[in-house]
């Protein structure tokens, strides 16, 4: 166990669960995540707890957290003293939200210096604990590829452990209490990210999105609540944490709904294939074309070109650049990657200068 | 301090509490007499501390019914059965017609349950007991007209575990 008390963080590049590209239905699932809202009895929820408050919850969650027996190293991040940096960084590796990187509440209570932190099984990447987030506690847990069963394994595992020395407010009727009654219950989000380019290329989204909320799904894009879709990333994920078990809202989600979209999307994915081969092949290749010439590059332009390229790889069309490499690249080209990456903290402009020179150099020895 | 109108000294204060929000307003005796207050006599200072909630109010943490209201999000466990009543409409909406927990409980409070007398269980009291299992058969009715037989054999195993609670839960795993 390291503390590093808002030092360095210490990444494995290559080691980011949700980009390994491997396991169950990875040609259109990238990762499975699942997160257990806890809070501790006897102290009032984020909105009503004081600093003092803040800080008590804050020592006594580390305090356990950091004596889970794991397999792997857990580091320990205070958010309120880490850089700028840092927090975008954590936030671009999807191990912290937004709103914890900010430390605000939805109600816009709260600011940057809120006592708040994270611990991060730093090896893997799969388990990330969020102490003072909008309940004290967001077990996540994380896994490549269609794996929520996996997931909810692990959550369950450290869920278990923690309350082992945790009083957790727990009712008899509501179950689980959260701060938000959205939550109560099972505490539980299910949620998978996916790689959708087929439907969005065949204008079939707006059915998917439908579906989704008529069986009480959200649809969110890449970085959750609010955010875009960019790079054609979706999550679908669980709004029901109430009247349903765990392992039935597992059910509903893994072995009801996602298989539907997944083959719904490798549906699209052929029919572009067969009826329009050449323009599919084309798109893939200006893709490709505009990513290894550009000279500036804007994010969510070079993610929606990546996203372009790895429908490329999978299917076939594009031969020599290892789709691990286009999934670094959807990483690396991220503002606080991309800064770490140059050393210096930079404007837009020379950020797309930079992020157009780092694609460049990445794809330079696929070039055919 | 001045008064708002800046020409007299404020010697009436008045602090409203309202959805969550604190309003103060300090104001000198003119300034009060034409906003309606009742100033008392003359010449001595007034401290009016007026508290205006709109609706219950959690004795445990201060939050009102309008407050939650405003932010979406509760103050602490006790909220949730102060605003019992308010809360269960909102539930059903938000969880397809969930009102009652069904699923994971901590273990520790499993174990600690486990011998007590009956009537009150680790899942509720029997009026707790009856909503759940409702719900759950309900449920099951629906997966089984859909013919979704697996999901209908999973609400079944919540239907045993709901009903077998009463006598102390099922039994921790080892
Ligand atoms: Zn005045
Ligand atoms: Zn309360």
């Amino acid at each position: 166990m390291s503390a590093g008390r808002g030092g360095e963080i210490p990444f494995h590049e290559a080691n980011t669960e949700w980009l390994r590209a491997t396991g169950q239905a990875c040609d259109v699932v990238l990762s499975s995540r699942v997160r257990l809202a806890r809070n501790l009895a006897g102290f009032p929820f984020m909105p009503k707890a004081s600093r003092a408050d803040r800080r008590q919850i804050l020592d006594v969650c580390r305090r356990r957290v950091v004596e889970i027996p794991t397999q792997e190293r857990i580091a320990w991040v205070d958010l309120h003293t880490a850089s700028t940096e840092q927090r975008t960084i954590l936030v671009e590796r999807h191990l912290i939200s937004k709103q914890h990187a900010r430390g605000k509440l939805n109600s816009g209570q709260g600011g940057i210096e809120e006592p708040r932190g994270v611990a991060i099984a730093q090896q893997s990447e799969q388990l990330a604990i969020m102490v003072n987030e909008e309940d004290h506690l967001r077990i996540q847990s994380l896994r490549c590829g269609l794996s929520l069963t996996e997931a909810l394994k692990l959550a369950n595992e450290i869920d278990d452990a923690l309350e082992r020395s945790l009083d957790y407010a727990f009712d008899r009727r509501f179950g689980y209490l959260t701060a938000c009654p959205t939550n109560v219950g099972t505490g539980i989000r299910f949620s998978v990210m996916l790689h959708l380019p087929g439907l969005r290329l065949r204008n079939e989204l707006e059915k998917v999105k439908r579906a989704a909320a008529a069986m009480s799904l959200a649809v969110r894009g890449f970085y959750g609540e609010g955010s875009n879709a960019v790079g054609d990333l979706y999550q679908i994920s669980n709004q029901t944490t109430l009247g349903k078990s765990e392992q039935m809202l597992l059910h509903e989600l893994q072995n009801e709904i996602i298989p539907q979209v997944i083959e719904y999307e490798r549906a699209s994915r052929r029919m572009l294939v067969t009826r329009g081969g050449p323009v599919l092949r084309d798109r893939v290749h200006r893709a490709l074309g505009i990513l290894t010439h550009a000279r500036l590059l804007a994010a969510e332009e070079a993610m929606d070109l990546l996203s372009t390229l790895r429908l490329g790889i999978v299917l076939g069309l594009v031969e020599g650049v290892p789709e691990r490499i286009a999934h670094a690249l959807l990483l690396l080209v991220q503002p606080g990657h991309l800064q770490r990456a140059t050393g210096r903290p930079m404007d837009q402009e020379h950020r797309r200068g930079a992020r157009a020179d780092l694609v460049r150099a990445a794809l330079a020895p696929y070039r055919t | 301090m001045l008064c708002q109108c800046g020409e007299r000294e404020a010697t009436i204060h008045e602090v409203v509490i309202k959805a969550g929000r604190k309003v103060e307003r300090h104001l000198c005796e003119v300034c009060a007499r034409q906003a309606g207050m009742d100033v008392g006599t003359p010449a001595t200072p007034v401290v009016a501390k007026v508290t205006v909630v709109q609706g219950p109010t959690c004795d445990a943490c201060g939050t009102s019914i309008s407050e939650f209201r405003h932010t979406g999000l509760l103050g602490c466990p006790a909220c949730y059965r102060r605003f019992e009543t308010q809360l269960t409409p909102l539930l059903e909406r938000a969880h397809e017609g969930g009102t009652h927990h069904v699923g994971k409980v901590p273990l520790r409070l499993l174990q600690s349950m486990s011998g007590t007398p009956a009537g009150e269980s680790l899942l509720g009291d029997a009026v707790e007991r009856a909503a759940r299992l409702g719900l759950l058969r309900q449920q099951l009715e629906e997966a089984v007209h859909a013919e979704q037989y697996e999901r209908a054999a999973m609400i079944r195993d919540e239907i045993a575990k709901a009903a077998d609670s009463h006598s102390g839960g099922p039994e921790p795993k080892p």
